[in-house]
């Protein structure tokens, strides 16, 4: 019978039904870092349990570390306690750890995919709600809280309710200008942010079938934001490109067979779906921000909302953004002034996004009143981007090139908003407070609109400053 | 391991308007860089209450009259964004023992099933009710009951929803779930031998 990849991945993981009628799941990659795991180790401590698969398992550190300088002990005490917790509860648990310092260190869904961890087929779970970043290759992966990441230390095991799968068929081409991150922000915008509770998304049609890998992470890393625990895209020939070669990737005669395997976990064309989206990628434009969720955007040509012309069961949302974000509602978004500009992130921080940027940026000078950031996804990230010298390009523009980790996406490490900074970002997130400050004020928009933002000082069009093919 | 059973949950409520309240918002971030739970409690809500506070206004959760509350009375997609569990746990820790509202986000109602804290549901409109009369009348007690399926309020008895394994985990005590994962573990090294990517393709 022809299934979903979703169906054939769960199947395949099923361990038993249990006496609560979840499923007991197999996961065959639990990723691992330092911010929402020192509780769950320490409760197999208090119980006497070990890890008994270390070897599906993996961890780094990047939510806390510094961008600037990695001298120990890290001026934040409580931040510098986690790395020892960390690498105490890696060692005592045999569970290997890309660590500070490692060129495989970095964003755990940066490193993942791009250590070849990350395959088709496989069960992902991380403690971390951008753990549907790896739905990109084919597999479930999905986010879980402390007590999950104790279960599946303990078991490498989850217990959970099957999702329904809903397809999104993006069709057409995306316009120079227009990226991933554009498409997802518009499929927010759609469908809400809970207009995926209760589903698994599969990404697919001609705009994803031309996608880089790199791109499909930034759409599956957002499914959450749409309220998907989980969203994917079948494996196929650019899955399969990525991946050779990669350090944990299979080679040699094992690879044939590995690939064969990939491509049989896929969706089957006749696949029945729980319901159906479709979106033109061809019509859509860079999109941006102006409120306090991702799904509240517009495209850059477009205006912010009016309270008033709102259904009257939204005003009292849109009022409260509009409030917090200091907009009066009908101006339109671009020329709206930004102080901070921030390229990175798990969603938007990886190689091509540098690049894209990169190219807005060559040659221009960022506007003296805006403090602009750079912080690579990962430490192999940002050594192949100075190979290319496009740190240089973003110094001479006026950048500050970082290190990596997840830095100003949340701002658990120095890099803070102050005050009621606007920042244009390449992140997941324009919640209240989300970039460190409590008043702090945050437009998400693909990297390179984030690099128009920083040169021009305020929210632009960056289709016009993008010269050349891609 | 079993845990004590929670089957019932009675006393003040407190009322926190507002649809896909993320857990940014419930837990900011900063609150996180620390190796344990403790402390969270003072926490919940803060930059909500300090934006409040310098408006001249007091948020739910620094309002008097709902000091003491047991039950929280949320709209929809409540908890949605981050899967930091350090949002149900400053919410437990900060004195509520079950959240009452539309509707929730996925990782968020996991995170709060897995350390006791029973999150049910009700209509909008019953919830809209719910939040209007407690803040006329902030000493309203109100009575969930995860046996009966019930709140009751005002005198009247509401039919909640919760999924009946979150439900059977809290009347059983077995609301902690590594256990059950662990019982049977030839059958999890039986999947992982039948997987390609783990047995060797």
């Amino acid at each position: 019978m022809a299934a979903t990849l979703f169906s054939k991945v769960w199947d395949l993981h099923t361990v038993r039904k249990l006496p609560t009628g979840q499923t007991q799941l197999f996961v065959g990659l639990h990723l691992v870092h330092e911010v929402t795991s020192p509780q769950a180790f320490e409760m197999l401590r208090a119980r006497g349990w070990r890890v008994p698969f270390p070897s599906r398992t993996v961890a780094t550190v990047d939510h806390i570390i510094p961008t600037t300088s990695l001298a120990r002990p890290f001026a934040d005490v409580e931040a510098e306690e986690m790395l020892t917790s960390l690498q105490q509860n890696c060692r005592d648990f045999g569970v290997p750890l890309h660590d500070l310092g490692s060129l495989e260190q970095g964003i755990v869904h940066v490193i993942g995919p791009e250590l070849g961890l990350t395959q088709p087929g496989m069960t992902i779970a991380c403690g971390d709600s951008h753990t549907s970043t790896h739905g990109a290759f084919g597999a479930l992966a999905f986010g879980i809280g402390t007590s999950q990441v104790r279960d599946v230390l303990a078991s490498q095991c989850l217990a959970l309710d099957p999702l329904k799968v809903r397809r999104l068929d993006v069709t057409g081409a995306l316009a120079p200008g227009v990226y991933a991150k554009d498409v997802i922000l518009a499929i927010i915008r759609r469908l809400g942010v809970k207009g995926g509770v209760g589903y698994a998304y599969e990404y697919g049609g001609e705009a994803v079938s031309r996608m880089s890998m790199e791109e499909r992470m930034t759409l599956c890393n957002m499914s959450v934001e749409g309220g998907a625990r989980a969203g994917y895209v079948n494996p196929d020939a650019t899955t399969f490109a990525y991946l050779k070669g990669r350090p944990a990737a299979p080679s040699g005669a094992a690879w044939d067979r590995a690939v064969a395997w990939w491509a049989s976990m896929a969706s089957d064309e006749s696949a029945r779906y729980d319901d159906r989206v479709t979106l033109d990628a061809g019509a859509l434009e860079p999109h941006v921000t102006w409120g306090i969720n991702p799904a509240q955007s517009v495209g850059v040509s477009g205006r912010v909302p009016k309270a008033s012309d709102e259904a009257p069961e939204a005003r009292a949302q849109v009022a409260e953004a509009l409030d917090y974000m200091g907009f009066s509602g009908g101006e339109p978004i671009s020329g709206t002034k930004i102080d901070v500009a921030f390229i990175g992130s798990c969603t938007n921080g990886r190689l091509s996004d540098l690049r894209e940027a990169s190219r807005v940026v060559k040659g221009r000078k960022v506007a003296p009143h805006v403090r602009a950031l750079v912080v690579p996804g990962s430490n192999a990230v940002r050594a192949a981007a100075e190979k290319e010298g496009l740190d240089a390009i973003f110094r001479d523009a006026g950048f500050e090139w970082r290190g990596a980790g997840c830095s100003m996406c949340l701002a658990m490490n120095p890099d803070k908003l102050e005050g009621r900074q606007v920042c244009a970002s390449s992140s997941n997130r324009n919640f209240k407070g989300r970039q460190g400050s409590p008043t702090g004020r945050t437009l998400l928009m693909s990297p390179a609109m984030v690099a128009a933002a920083a040169l021009a000082g305020e929210v632009a069009d960056v289709r016009p400053m993008l010269g050349g093919a891609r | 391991m079993t845990l004590p059973a929670i089957c019932r949950v009675s006393g003040a409520a407190l009322p926190l308007r507002g649809d896909d309240v993320d857990t940014d918002r419930i837990i900011p971030a900063r609150f996180l860089v620390s190796i344990t739970f403790e402390g969270l409690g003072e926490h919940a809500f803060e930059d909500d209450r300090k934006a409040a506070k310098a408006k001249g206004k007091a948020h739910p959760f620094d309002d008097p009259r709902f000091a003491g509350a047991r039950i929280l009375l949320v709209n929809r997609n409540f908890g949605c964004g981050s899967s930091r569990e350090h949002a149900p746990q400053a919410l437990a820790r900060g004195g509520i023992k079950a959240v009452v509202g539309e509707s929730f986000s996925e990782i968020f109602f996991g995170n709060a099933v897995a350390i006791g804290l029973p999150c049910v549901a009700l209509p909008g409109e019953a919830i809209a009710r719910l939040q209007s009369l407690v803040e006329g009348a902030p000493k309203s007690a109100l009575a969930l009951d995860l046996e009966a399926r019930t709140l009751i309020a005002d005198g009247k008895t509401l039919p909640v929803s919760i999924p009946e394994n979150a439900r059977e985990a809290f009347l059983s005590g077995n609301w902690d779930g590594t256990s059950m994962l662990l019982e049977r573990f030839q059958d999890v090294e039986a999947v992982a031998a039948r997987l390609p990517y783990v047995a060797g393709f």
